[in-house]
Parts: structure tokens; sequence; C-alpha cells
């Protein structure tokens, strides 16, 4: 087919304009700053330096029903995706993997940590009434009883060894050693609670591991007011106790009715505050329950710990403020951050983390251009050195494949990982392949007698079921490697096919134009440059 | 310049000499295999992408070695830490069985908490974590399982269509022997078994088809043109017709992969080394394990003669004779 020798040059020349069209697509289109990225390519996270995460539902920390997973997958991606997308990062990747798994990839990223604090943080805000701490000492007795005889029943029970996820939490500290239970006795609980306000209970630093350990007994919540809970205040830096609060379960409001917040820092007390405002349904809550509770202290309870308590003075409506003790601007930041884009539905948990420093990723490019260069050098080498004048024109045609598979990559917006630079440079060694098949054929053509262009012909034709049938199944197992691969792997996997299919046109349409070019003026020649 | 031309080499002839190299290859690879279980209780050396766990790979800005590391690891409780040393001389991987994410600790937090007794800030770099938690680590098994046999029998079912089924057993077997005989290789080494070490094998089955089907399609051509000798000799013929080629391949694939080798540095070097050792064995096995393979196949599973396209071979004629007496 194609036997007119101006069409067939009329298409090269046109799929290399098309290639050369991606490539500079590619080359112009502007990164996160408006300015032209200027890669031809996209790079993967192996290459640029940059985190892969992949998270799921943690189910230790909550129990979700099968119909419910999907839901809450469903509503977590777009959690996550809102708050990725703020955290400034170019071309942030996320996705859903299978039904129960969130894929992250953050390239350049330089402060892990926080991206995953980001991601991670649950972010479930509620304003919670404050209860006095008159409501509960009536109880403390009976919780004491109740304790002692749970924890006396076991001997000092050892705590659960470390990697185990306790029930709630899992920021529970074992002292180390047995557990012995200091100035306990009778009073286990309420010899650690000092009153330190109307509202607010203190706990020493030292017996904080204590009483988490018992208000975890179950039998501690069923004692407890109906319809309160006790929630610690969250953790101030450089201080030497903690505090404990007695709330009523019933939130007043919660996050969803929240429609800004932003991080300040408070001219007051010149400490960085997230203030936040409510939308228009959160502005009437607020009015109704503030207004209902003047003079009465409202918690601010951010994934159950109380920030702040504020005592309600007058009627607010739309804004308030939480203050973060001595939290950095940064962390107010992300607070804000985390809170405009939503509570997840579900606490996450990291499955599977993969982080490659900007510095390795140069360093791997470098070499893979090294070999690259190299490995092709050699191949270009043994081409002419073997078939000469052949050898050119294959040579050429391998040129074009190369452009024609960065073209690809770029078409398909598919990103170049390391795994890739090794996959391309093994491909051209494979593209050979289909040239050597063509040459060995045309060169026992020849020898057979038949005219150059006769032999370039026949050659052309018999080696053509070689080519097609040995690339296919190639080809079969490098889309099986994308399918079975992550990351990386899938990278080499896309490289490989679109390697494969390319080199099939330039060894075919390609390097056979440029013999049919060649073989016009001398028709009836017995000999052939191979 | 010209390579193996007009070849003549009586490959079938030499085919019990194959196996028996073939067979020693793959039995000293399950011999290394079982040592390894002996040793360390599992097959391979699998890596973190198998068995869960955490690397955390260490740049240090001056040499130290990797009884030092152990050492101030073991100090700060961590004696289970596994520590390479990693292509260049200042660049160590730590290996930690556990994966952990709590909140807060990363797994460079934690080898930096480890190690600051004994090293100073700043004495080291970070330059890659990979954190595999215990669950991803057993799917990505079972996918590279799914993987290998899947392309197995893929590439039979593509073969049994364009060939025939006899092809396609004997392509599928000359492959599974080259998997083999890898594997063997790397369970005597005891690389470490990463996904990219399964993209290594995987190509590896790719191009060692690629390599078998050249001579079977060289096979089938002559097949179908008038036979003259033996059905051996075809076989032959057919094999030394496409030796240059094979040989052409396979030097400029090897010579693209010695280039990763040696430029590529330590990432890749492990891939570059399997995809090496599985081209040589692949070319190894195109020439003088794939043809014979069918030969035995179709020994065993004879065609039904077709009318009037084969001239009765020496051998029939002989039997006619014998019988006829």
């Amino acid at each position: 087919m194609f036997q007119n020798l101006k069409v067939r040059v009329a298409l090269i020349l046109a799929v290399i304009l098309v290639g050369v069209g991606f490539l500079y697509r590619n080359y112009q289109r502007p990164g996160p700053d408006g300015k032209p990225m200027r890669q031809i390519v996209t790079l993967g996270l192996d290459l640029q330096g940059g985190s892969h995460l992949a998270l799921e539902i943690d189910e230790s920390k909550v129990a979700l029903a099968p119909e419910q997973r999907k839901d809450a997958i469903d509503r977590a991606l777009k959690v996550v995706r809102t708050r990725v997308d703020e955290l400034g990062v170019a071309e942030p990747v996320v996705q859903q993997a299978g039904n129960d798994r969130i894929i992250v990839e953050l390239a350049g990223i330089h402060d892990e940590q926080r991206a995953k604090a980001v991601i991670q943080k649950t972010a479930f805000l509620t304003f919670q009434k404050v209860r006095p701490v008159t409501d509960l000492q009536p109880v403390l007795p009976r919780l004491d009883r109740a304790i002692a005889q749970a924890t006396g029943a076991k001997a000092a029970p050892a705590p659960a060894a470390p990697a185990a996820q306790s029930p709630v939490g899992g920021i529970f500290q074992p002292a180390g050693g047995a557990q012995t239970d200091t100035a306990s006795g009778a009073k286990p609980l309420s010899s650690k609670l000092a009153p330190a306000s109307e509202s607010e209970f203190v706990v020493a630093k030292k017996d904080i591991a204590a009483v988490e350990r018992y208000l975890k007994l179950p039998v501690v919540q069923s004692l407890l007011p109906r319809g309160t809970e006790l929630r610690w205040g969250f953790e101030e830096k450089g201080e030497e106790f903690r505090r404990l609060y007695l709330l009523e379960s019933r939130e007043m409001l919660t996050g969803e009715h929240l429609e800004q917040a932003q991080a300040q820092s408070d001219p007051q007390t010149m400490r960085p505050v997230v203030v936040f405002e409510m939308n228009r349904r959160g502005a009437r809550l607020l009015q109704k329950a503030t207004s209902a509770n003047i003079g009465k202290q409202m918690a601010i309870v951010l994934d159950e710990k109380v920030y702040s308590a504020p005592t309600i003075q007058s009627e607010i409506s739309d804004r308030g403020q939480i203050d973060l003790g001595g939290a950095s601007l940064e962390e107010a930041s992300d607070l804000a951050l985390v809170l405009r884009a939503g509570a997840l539905p579900a606490p996450l948990r990291v499955v599977e983390e993969r982080t490659v420093g900007p510095s390795l990723g140069a360093d791997s490019i470098e070499k893979g251009r090294l070999a690259g260069i190299i490995g092709v050098s050699m191949v270009v080498l043994m081409m002419i050195g073997y078939y000469r004048l052949s050898g050119l024109f294959a040579v050429l045609g391998l040129s074009v494949y190369v452009l024609l598979v960065l073209a690809g990559l770029a078409a398909l917006d598919a990103t170049l990982t390391f795994p890739g630079i090794a996959g391309l440079v093994l491909s051209i060694g494979m593209a050979v392949d289909a040239n050597v098949l063509i040459f060995e054929r045309i060169r026992e053509e020849l020898s057979a007698g038949r005219s150059a262009r006769t032999a370039v012909t026949e050659g052309f034709q018999h080696a053509l079921s070689a080519i097609v049938d040995s690339n296919l199944t190639t080809l079969i197992t490098a889309m099986i490697l994308y399918y079975a691969g992550t990351g990386p792997v899938k990278g080499f996997a896309v490289t490989l096919s679109i390697g494969l299919i390319a080199s099939m046109f330039t060894a075919i349409f390609v390097t056979r134009t440029l013999f049919m070019l060649y073989v016009e003026r001398r028709a009836a020649a017995q000999s052939l440059s191979i | 310049m010209r390579v193996f031309e007009n070849a003549s080499y009586p490959f079938l002839d030499w085919r019990k000499r194959a196996y028996v190299i073939s067979a020693v290859l793959i039995l000293a690879g399950i011999a290394a295999m079982a040592v390894n279980y002996a040793r360390i209780g599992s097959w391979m050396n699998y890596g973190v992408d198998f068995t869960g766990g955490t690397i955390v790979q260490l740049d240090f800005a001056r040499p130290t070695s990797v009884e030092e590391i152990r050492a101030a690891a073991a100090r700060a409780g961590h004696s289970d830490w596994e520590i390479t040393r990693f292509g260049n001389a200042d660049e160590f991987v730590v290996r930690m069985p556990s994966f952990e994410q709590e909140a807060g600790q990363d797994a460079g937090n934690r080898v930096a908490q480890a190690l600051s007794q004994s090293y100073q800030q700043g004495a080291y770099d970070v330059v890659r974590t990979e954190a595999v938690g215990p669950k991803v680590g057993s799917e990505l098994q079972l996918k590279a399982l799914w993987a290998i046999l899947l392309s197995f029998g893929a590439t039979l079912i593509y073969l049994a269509f364009r060939f025939e089924w006899r092809f396609g057993m004997a392509a599928v077997i000359a492959t599974a022997h080259d998997i083999l005989i890898t594997l063997g290789f790397l369970a005597a080494t005891r690389t470490e078994i990463s996904l990219g070490t399964v993209a290594a094998l995987l190509t590896i089955v790719g191009y060692s088809l690629n390599d078998t089907i050249v001579v079977f399609d060289r096979i089938r051509e002559n097949l179908h043109k008038p036979r003259r000798g033996s059905h051996l000799q075809l076989l032959n013929t057919s094999i030394n017709e496409t030796l240059s080629r094979t040989v052409l391949t396979g030097g400029s694939t090897l010579a693209t992969l010695l280039a990763l080798y040696i430029f590529g540095g330590p990432v890749i070097r492990d891939f570059a080394l399997v995809l090496i050792l599985g081209i040589i064995v692949g070319t190894f096995s195109s020439i003088f394990v794939a043809a014979p393979a069918l030969f035995e196949i179709e020994r065993r599973w004879p065609r039904a003669p077709q009318q009037g396209t084969a001239r009765p071979t020496a051998s029939a004629r002989a039997g006619r004779a014998t019988t006829a007496v």
C-alpha cells in the first residue's frame, strides 16, 4: 500500500510535525506560576522528587458498613483533593485506586510531613456547650469505685504492645515497664483531677496517660451524666498540664456550617488564630445558640479536642476565632486550609508512602541521560558499521522513532519515570530488531540474485509477519505490566508500549520510504549498500 | 560485514547436551532457593515492596561504614534494622521491618531520632523513603504473580491463534525456562526482589518470546515450502537462517543494557543486570531450547499428515520399507 513515494514522504513529514507539535505544546504549557514549564515531557516523582501516598479509611478508628464505605471514600476523595490543591504543588495527582484507596502524588514537595498532616487531619469541628465542673463532681466517687474495681481486678494490666492500635486514637504512650498507679488507692480518678475554674479540670502531665486509660473504660462512659462526654483540651506547647472538659454531647453546630476560615495574627495576643465565618444557616444556628447561653461557655472542639472555650458574652452571629496557643502561623494556615476544605468523613491512614528527594531525582535524570546517549551511540555505530548505508537509513528511522516516542508520551500526558528512561533505552535496542529482520531478509534476497528493488520489496514483505508477531507479544506483556505495576513500573510499561508501536511504524514505513527514495534512481542495480 | 552468513550448525543434534546444561542451571537455581529458604525463611530476598516495611536511603556527607551505622541504630534500640551500602561510598539504605505511620512520626524522622545520638545534625541527608504497609505488600506479591502467569497465558493464546498450539507450548516452555534460570540466579546472588525486578522479569518474558517467535516464523515459512530433507534439518536450517539476526539484535540490546548498567547508577543497575542475564539466557533458549522443544512436542503429538504437501522424508521411507518386508 502507499506506493506513491510523494504520499509516503508527505505522511512521514506530517507525523513528524504532529509529534513536534505535541512536544511544543508541553514545552509551553503554563505551570502553577503561569509561566511556561519548559518541559517537553512530564517527569515522574522519582525524577522530580516528590511524594506518593496511598491512603485508606482507618477501620481501626471507625466502623463502616460496606455501603457507607464507598460514599465515605468518594467524599474523602473530594476533601483530599481540595486540600491538596491548596498546598500549592504543581499538578498534584489525587485519584481513587480500586474501591477503597486514595492515591496522592505531590511532585516537588519539600515538606512531606506537613503534607501528610494536612491530608490526614480529620478536621471535624463542633461547637459544644460546656458543663460546669459541679456537674461532674457528684459522680466522681462512683467513677472512682468503678475504676478501682475495673483496674484492681486485673493486676496492673500492661498496656498493649506499642504497635497495636488501641480502640480510641493512637496517642497512648506507655510510660514503660509495669504500670503502677501513683497515689491511687481509693480515688484513682478524682485524685488526678483538679478543678482549675468553673468549667475545666486540669490533669498533671505525669497523670495524663493514666487518666486517658481510665476514660476509655466503658463503665466510665456509662456513669457520666446523661448526654455528656469528657474531652481533653489540646496540647499546649510547654504546659505542664492538660485541661479536661465536661461537654454536652449534642453539638450546637459543626464545621459544615463554616463558610470561610483564615489564619491571622490576633492583635491583642499577637498569636496566630484562625478566624472563621459561618454560612447563613450556620449564622442562624450560632445566633440561636449564643443568645440562649449568654454567660455560659461554648467549647470549640476540633477532632475531639477542645481548642478554646470562650464565655458567650453576647449574641454572636457570624464569626468567631480559634486560638491555637503557641502554634506557628504555618500551623494556623494549615488548620484554616483544612477547615475550608471540609472535614474528612472518616479518618484516613497511610498504607504506602514513597518519597524521593529532589537531589536524587536530578541525579537520576543525569545518569539516565548519560546512559541513554552512550547506549544509543553504540547502537548507531553497530548499525552503520554492519549495514553501511542501509544502516544509516535505519539510524534516521530511529531518530524519528525517538521523536515519536517522546511525542507519544507528551500526547498521552504520561509521566516519564526513571525505569521509563530505562525502557526507552531498551526499546531503542529492540527497535533495531525490526530493522535487522528486514535487512537480513534483504541480504538473503540479494544473494539469491534478485535486483536491488525487488530485494527491498521482498525483504520488507517477508519480514513483516515476524515483526508483527514478535512485537505484538511483547506489547501484550507490556500491557500486563501496566496493569500490575504502580508508579515507576507503570511508566516503564507505557514507554515500552509506545516504543513498540512507534518502532513498527518507523521500521516498516519510514525506513522503507528511505529505501524507496534511494532505489528509485538505481532500479536495475544488483547491489545495495547493506 | 557479515556474521554467521550461510551458517549451518546442527543445533538440533546438540539438543541433548543443551537439555543437560539447562537442567543443571535450573537445578542449581532451585538449590539456591532452597538454601535461601533454610537461611532466611523465604525463597528469594524479597524487598519491602513485597514484605512490607520501610526503607530509608541516606546520603552521608562524610564516609562512614555499615558497622558504625548498625552500632548507632543498636544503641537506640533498633537492632532489627538492616543497614546496607547502596551504590556510592557514602550512600546507605536502612531497612526497617515495621511500617509505622503514627501521628507525626515519619520514617525519616525515626531514623534521624535513632541516629541523633551518634551522628550530628546535617551529617547526612534523607534522599529517599519507601514505606509499604503489610496489606499493600501482600497485594503487590499477588499482582506480580498474576502478571507473570497472565503473560504466559496470553502469549499461549496468541501463538495458538497465529501459529498453532504446538508452537505456543514450545514458546512458553522456552520462556519459562528463561524465567526459572533468571530466578535461580537472583536467588543465588540474593539480589533484592522489588517491583523493578518484576518489571525486568516481565520484560525478559517479552524479549524471549520475541526472539523465539522470529525463529518460529521462519520455521512456519519453511514448512510451507517444498520439503527438502528431514524435519530435523528444516528446524536446523530455520535456526541457522535467523542466527545472524538473533545475534545482532541480542548484541544491540545488550549494548544498551551495558550502558545502563555501567552509567545508570545503583537504582538502575540491579534492573539492568536482571535484563542482561535474561537476554543472554533468552538468546540461548531461542537457539537451543525452543526448536528442540517444538521437535519433542511434534514427536509426542504428531500432526496428521496433509495430503500431497510434504514429500515423504527419508526416515518415513525407511519406515515403510521395513514394514513392507
